[in-house]
């Protein structure tokens, strides 16, 4: 956030740069690439069955003895300070085991922040949890009731009297944008962008477009509630959770709880949809306290209306874009400022001006956002965070500057895709955009598309196509680390400390331990989801799958040289190095000569060994400092509007995906399209409804808070250019996000497309289009 | 009387106030059946009443009372092999997370006797001529009431489509 980091950055950059590529991981392109047996293949998942069955576990489903209920008051003002706080009927109440106020919870620290710096942390704000009668927002816990049912607690939860003296709260976009504050960096890039004489190259361009956008705040909603089964048992607190950061979970809890927490055991085998959301937020901690303070098992289970008051959402954003082209439709100037809401306690940025800086070679630049600081819950990490509502920006900008041109969109994009990095000049690792827009426009016909706005037609129905631009960065965590055990049967078992909260994580490295080793599927298990495991960095930033292909390569090297030691040398590999030897057919051989063989089980038996274990890890992500490293898409749309009522049915959802290697043809098909069904709902409902008066939350439940539904999903098609990425383990990118990039950009653009109307403003309700 | 859950007798809960998720997850500790807002709107925690497709969350446990109920639990066979259903969602990927997997289950099998007999729908084209051609569409309205999160619709009509075929043939 800081200048000094803005410094550190950009050091290392010129410096990475300047290092032979041959130094740095992905120096040697991954012979994985193109030595694949299941890799790339349709597999089901692993866990299909324990799902289809309702036998996967899930955090609030882990049954324990003398277990207590919690359930949540929640402050109704946005700011100032409870003044009186009766529990006594509450307390009173059938059933009653505990009330916990500010007044007698536990000391707590305060949570330690997300971020790159400390991948054992995981707070999602900088706030005091429940050490004072201070109000900070709309929503906030003041009282947990513990009781022996769920009933009982909701019911006593009813009988908390609060008075509070309310504190004049901002809670207004429009006032906050007054005294928006800039940071100086947004995650580790520069916030503030001036290059290439931007304002000169606007007066001189041709052609200009300038134009405000906005993005509602929006919630993750997945469909399991956050929830936690907590114990406090022989002084270690073991926590079931929901979580994507399972070891940033436990870490958090350890320094909230201080030294006498003694060992913090988080365990999430199974996440019922994270998306951003499943974090570490208040009523895991709460929970840990009222268990402590009640000497029971606590089990924590939010109701909607909880999670919208204490799981923060995507940032509300305004954005201007104004884009300066030639007559040729070449870019002179790209701009792209913007306010989103970050309160100054919130720790998660939302890098929506990030978007504009890798997609098209402008020839100037000008890029800078700021934050409006409200007395609100802090905002989070939702599925693309930044390049989400980044792309329906810059990609609607373009669709306008297109129409103003007279060109056709994709041409305009044709003409304008970046072959380098445009601001650093770093080269791509490998980029294909252009590409994944010829595959798409080929499937969904785009020379249908009909220029002019408004003409085609049938019946009340205005037809329209639409296509956008997505494209999210690659990210490798450090640290993730994998162990690998050989059992005496010649079985691999690979474990971590990873998340499945539906990308098929142990599915794909399954197959990938497998294609590794030199192992048939059958013979290779993998388990994850808990903190005893081997350190896995959080599932987020679309990382997961390059950590942890990172970590299986870097543990096989060192399974090569830990078999070469106890094979000693009455083995037909004897005299080898390491070096000269491969994995294949489930053992080692010669790289020259394959019949020089030898099983893993042959091994360890003659080493007098039931199995033999290696730690590996992934490590620092010094690619990302050399290379541009981005995946891209191109979406493409064709939808209806009612010219009667402005009801918008999406006919056709295309997307076309340039992210590497695909692993796994059937799980990676399932996450394109959540991504862009997440886009879908974006578009046309997904808003958060703040009462901007209190600070209060209106849409705390899914019956006002409107995701896709089966019959608003249409046939998804899903294309890829499965280009291998020289850099990235496996040649594969992250693909759990990019689908959600794009999409909204791509049906507003076709809703321009069938009616003529330009509607900026997300989402793209009716009362909008009639 | 009493509650037949998966076809073994169950005491009506003293609570009044005990709905049959809670019932069935909290009580029974058959937590294949989800809770997904308790309030009607997400489908997660949908069981078989009877044969028919209800939520358990807006249904009290003492409405249950002398009647069958039947859970994902039920719909496995005894020797753990997958209801053809089941198999179809494993097969056409028809999940992610799996979290709202059990209720899509169970209300598509009620669906699927629902067109069986004929009962129209929103975007039945044609009421008189029923439901002898199950479209795409008729599909999506009728499991719109169960909400999918990670994105998994299209793989789940599939599956519907593989077994409602299935069936046919």
């Amino acid at each position: 956030m800081t200048k000094l980091q803005n410094a550190i950055v950009g050091g290392v950059r010129a410096v990475i740069g300047h290092v032979p590529e041959s130094w740095l991981p992905g120096g040697t392109p991954d012979p994985l690439i193109d030595k694949r047996v299941t890799l790339g293949e349709q597999q089901s998942r692993v866990d299909g069955p324990d799902k289809v069955r309702g036998a996967a576990r899930f955090a609030a489903e882990v049954a324990m003895e003398n277990l207590l209920y919690a359930a949540f008051v929640h402050s109704t003002i946005a700011r100032g300070r409870i003044a009186d706080i009766d529990v006594s009927a509450a307390a009173a109440a059938s059933g009653v085991a505990l009330v916990m106020t500010y007044r007698n919870a536990p000391k707590m620290s305060v949570p330690p922040p997300i971020g790159m710096t400390n991948l054992k942390a995981a707070g999602n704000h900088t706030l005091p949890i429940m050490q004072d009668p201070e109000i900070r927002w709309n929503g906030q816990v003041v009282a947990v009731v513990l009781a022996e049912t769920r009933e009982q607690a909701d019911h006593a939860a009813t009988l908390v009297r609060v008075r509070y003296d309310a504190a004049p709260a901002r809670t207004r976009f429009e006032e906050g944008k007054a005294s928006a504050y800039t940071p100086e960096s947004i995650l580790v890039e520069r916030n503030r962008i001036e290059k290439g004489g931007p304002s000169r190259k606007f007066a001189e361009a041709a052609f200009k477009i300038d134009a405000v956008y906005t993005t509602p705040w929006e919630n993750h909603n997945p469909i399991e509630p956050h929830a936690a089964t907590i114990v406090w048992r022989d002084g270690k607190l073991i926590v079931h959770d929901a979580t994507q950061m399972i070891h940033g979970t436990a870490g958090s809890l350890a320094k909230i709880f201080g030294p006498n927490a003694g060992d913090v055991e988080v365990s999430s085998p199974y996440v019922g949809g994270g998306f951003g959301a499943k974090g570490l937020w208040d009523h895991q901690i709460l929970g840990a306290a009222a268990a402590k303070l009640a000497d029971r098992p606590v089990r924590v289970a939010l109701s909607r209306a909880s999670m919208h008051r204490l799981i923060g959402g995507r940032m509300q954003t305004e954005q201007r874009v104004a884009l300066a082209a030639n007559a040729d439709g070449k870019l002179n100037g790209l701009l792209h400022h913007g306010f989103g809401v970050r309160p100054l306690h919130s720790i998660c940025d939302e890098g929506f001006t990030l978007t504009g800086r890798s997609l098209y070679a402008s020839e100037s630049f000008d890029i800078v956002q700021h934050y409006v600081d409200l007395d609100l819950l802090a905002n989070s990490f939702m599925r693309g965070p930044g390049e989400t509502p980044g792309t329906f920006a810059i990609e609607c900008a373009m669709d306008e500057l297109a129409h103003a041109i007279g060109m056709d969109p994709l041409e305009l994009r044709r003409r304008n895709v970046a072959t380098r990095d445009p601001l650093s000049g770093a080269p791509h690792s490998q980029s294909a955009m252009m590409e994944a827009y010829d595959l798409g426009a080929t499937r969904i016909g785009w020379d249908r598309r009909l220029a002019e706005p408004g003409v085609r037609r049938e019946g009340e129905w205005l037809i329209g196509m639409g296509c956008a631009s997505g494209t999210f960065p690659f990210m490798r965590m450090p640290g993730t680390s994998v162990r690998i055990t050989i059992d005496a049967s010649g079985h691999a078992h690979v474990s971590s400390a990873a998340h499945e909260m539906g990308m098929g994580t142990a599915t794909v490295q399954r197959q990938h331990a497998a294609d590794r080793l030199g192992l048939p599927l059958d013979r290779v298990t993998v388990t994850i989801g808990d903190s005893s495991l081997p350190f896995a960095s959080f599932a987020g930033g679309s990382s997961q799958t390059a950590s942890l292909a990172a970590a299986i390569s870097s543990a096989s090297a060192k399974l090569v040289a830990e078999l070469m030691r106890i094979a000693g040398n009455d083995t037909p590999l004897a005299g080898l190095k390491p070096s000269e030897v491969e994995f294949s057919d489930g053992g080692v051989c010669s790289v020259g000569d394959h019949a020089r063989q030898e099983s893993f089980a042959s091994i360890l038996r003659r080493a007098n060994r039931s199995d033999l274990s290696v730690v590996g890890e992934s490590g620092a992500p010094l690619e990302i400092m050399k290379y541009s490293m981005h995946s891209t898409s191109a979406n493409f749309c064709e939808l209806r509007v009612s010219e009667v009522t402005g009801e918008i049915r999406v006919d056709r959802l295309v997307g076309a995906f340039d992210c590497g290697r695909i692993l796994n043809a059937k799980t990676a098909s399932s996450q394109f399209k959540g991504g862009m069904i997440m886009g879908l709902g974006m578009a046309l409902t997904e808003e958060t409804l703040l009462d901007e008066r209190t600070g209060r939350i209106l849409s705390t439940s899914l019956a006002d808070y409107h995701v896709p539904v089966h019959l608003d999903v249409p046939d998804i098609e899903v294309l890829w250019t499965d280009i291998p990425d020289p850099r990235t383990p496996l040649g594969a990118r992250g693909i759990g996000e990019i689908g959600t990039t794009g999409v909204a950009a791509a049906i507003a653009n076709a809703v321009f497309n069938a009616t003529g109307k330009r509607v900026r403003d997300l989402p793209l309700t009716l009362d909008k289009l009639v | 009387m009493a509650i037949r859950v998966n076809g073994t007798e169950v005491a009506r809960p003293e609570d009044a106030r005990v709905s049959l998720l809670d019932l069935l997850r909290e009580h029974l500790h058959l937590t294949g059946t989800k809770k997904g807002c308790d309030q009607g709107a997400c489908g997660a925690c949908t069981v078989l009443l009877n044969g028919n497709r209800v939520l358990s969350c807006l249904t009290l446990a003492a409405q249950a009372d002398g009647s069958d109920v039947l859970t994902i639990e039920c719909i496995t066979g005894d020797a753990g092999d997958l209801h053809m259903l089941q198999q179809a969602f494993v097969e056409h990927d028809g999940l992610q997370c799996g979290y709202c997997t059990p209720g899509q289950i169970c209300s598509a099998i009620a669906m699927a006797e629902e067109l069986r007999r004929g009962d129209p729908s929103y975007v039945t084209l044609d009421i008189a001529a029923g439901t002898q051609v199950v479209t795409r569409a008729e599909i999506r309205e009728r499991m719109s009431g169960n909400l999918c999160r990670c994105g998994a619709h299209n793989g789940i009509v599939e599956a519907i489509e593989a077994m409602l075929a299935e069936t046919a043939a």
